[in-house]
Formats: C-alpha cells, structure tokens, sequence
C-alpha cells in the first residue's frame, strides 16, 4: 500500500518561491495518485486569500495552481484555524475547500500521516 | 534500514551540514541510503561553482566526494535547479544558453519530483533537512 504524505506550506504567495515548490511537491505526488494531504500553516493561509493580484508585483496567480488540485484527485486539503484567525482571514472566504483544523485537531492529522514534510 | 534523505537549504546554512553528517552516520552505522534528492535552495549543494576559503567547511565538495565515493544516487530537482541557475550539459544546450558552462557537480543528476516520491515510497524513512 503507497504510504501517505502530509506536506506542510507555511510561505505566502509572494514570498519566494516556497509556496510554488511545496504545490509542485503536491501536485507531483497527485500525478503518481498518492495518498497526499496539504496543510495550509503560519503565513501559507494567505495563499487562500482570493482573488489576488500578483501581476502588480510581476508574479503568477497561485490561485490557478491551486484549483489543480481537485483535478489530481487531491481532496485532504486543511487549514489551520488559529493562523487564520491571527491574520484575519475569514473562513468563509477561501479559495480552496479546505477542513479547518484547531491545534488538536493538527495534531492527530500530522500523527495521521507516515510522512510529514514543510517546505 | 533503508532511508531516503532530502535537502531544501544552501551549502551554508547548518541544516545542509547537519544532512550531510547525518547520512554519514546513517553509512557507518550499516544503513543503506536509497537517494538523496535536493529540492529548494538544497539544489545550492550540487553547484560545482561554490568557492569557500581555504580555511573553511567547504560542503559541496564534501557532498559530491561522498555521493562519489558510496556510489550513492544524488538527484537534484530540475525546476529548481534551472530557476537557480544549476544547469547540466544538456540544460544548457536545450535552454540555448551558448555563454554559460554547465555547472552541475559530477555525481548528481538532474530529474524531477517524481524522484522524491518514488524515495519515499520505498524507503523506511524519509529524512527532511531545512524545510521551514
């Protein structure tokens, strides 16, 4: 049985390339139909932010990157509340179907999985 | 036990050491090393153009004699290598870049993340270096 993988994104969008390289981690393991989650942490909420506007800082839109996903059958999406909550973000206004998760709820995902990296 | 190791920080942070010494240990204590792959700023490791002083750790040099003397199988990611400006003969030739040399240290190839699942589909444990 293929064994599963948690990735962690913890960058925003606009900061570098770690948002990018954690999706293509993601989106890389989909292709090979492996049993992936992704979990949204510390600034990588503000990937979730919609619509965003990156080409005003010469960057591309994650957001289409994002709604790949679903298309790789990828569908354990979470986020964590408190990050949101400490940066504003309302929970109703994402744009990825993701599970929000108190602290002890990502706790047990992270236990959940037989890898877990952070990129 | 078979493991798999991946790197995501340059040559001088301490987590690219700490990779390094760990796997090491992990060939003196009788395990097996089923691939290294660098991803990120870990692709830094595998730049045969990294110059240190004399007098200090010079890792990239540590890194490609240890890949060379196991014999071990160094992958370094494409996308982030080429975005970085690792580039193998074949990168620059297809990327028409006639005025750069290619600059990926003997040992490692470059390949995609494919690779990096495939580690740790068949590896015991995947040991993670420098992601934050």
């Amino acid at each position: 049985m293929a064994r599963s993988m948690l990735i962690i994104t913890r960058h925003s969008p606009w900061s570098g390339t770690s948002a990018r390289e954690a999706l293509d981690v993601v989106l890389a393991g989909g292709a090979f139909e492996l049993p992936l989650g992704l979990l949204f942490l510390d600034d990588g909420v503000f990937q979730l932010i919609s619509p965003q506007h990156p080409s005003s800082i010469q960057q591309k839109d994650l957001t289409a990157n994002l709604q790949a996903l679903s298309l790789f059958g990828i569908d354990e999406l979470y986020a964590s509340n408190r990050s949101l909550a400490e940066r504003g973000i309302a929970a109703d206004s994402l744009s990825l179907p993701v599970k929000i998760m108190q602290d002890d709820e990502l706790t047990a995902l992270i236990k959940r999985y037989d890898h877990v990296i952070t990129i | 036990m078979k493991f798999a190791i991946a790197l995501f920080s340059p040559p001088h942070s301490p987590s690219s050491r700490r990779a390094l010494r760990f796997s090491e240990a992990l060939l003196s204590g009788g395990h097996d090393i089923i691939r290294i792959f660098f991803y990120q700023d870990g692709v830094y490791n595998a730049s045969a153009n990294i110059v240190m002083s004399q007098d200090e750790c010079d890792l990239t040099n540590e890194w490609r004699e240890f890949i060379k003397q196991h014999r071990l199988d160094g992958v370094v990611c494409i996308a982030a290598a080429l975005r970085r400006g690792i580039l193998d003969e074949q990168e620059v030739q297809r990327h028409n870049r006639p005025t750069s040399t290619p600059n990926l240290s003997e040992g490692w190839s470059l390949s995609g993340l494919g690779q990096f699942h495939e580690a740790a589909q068949q590896a015991d444990r995947l040991i993670c270096f420098g992601g934050h």
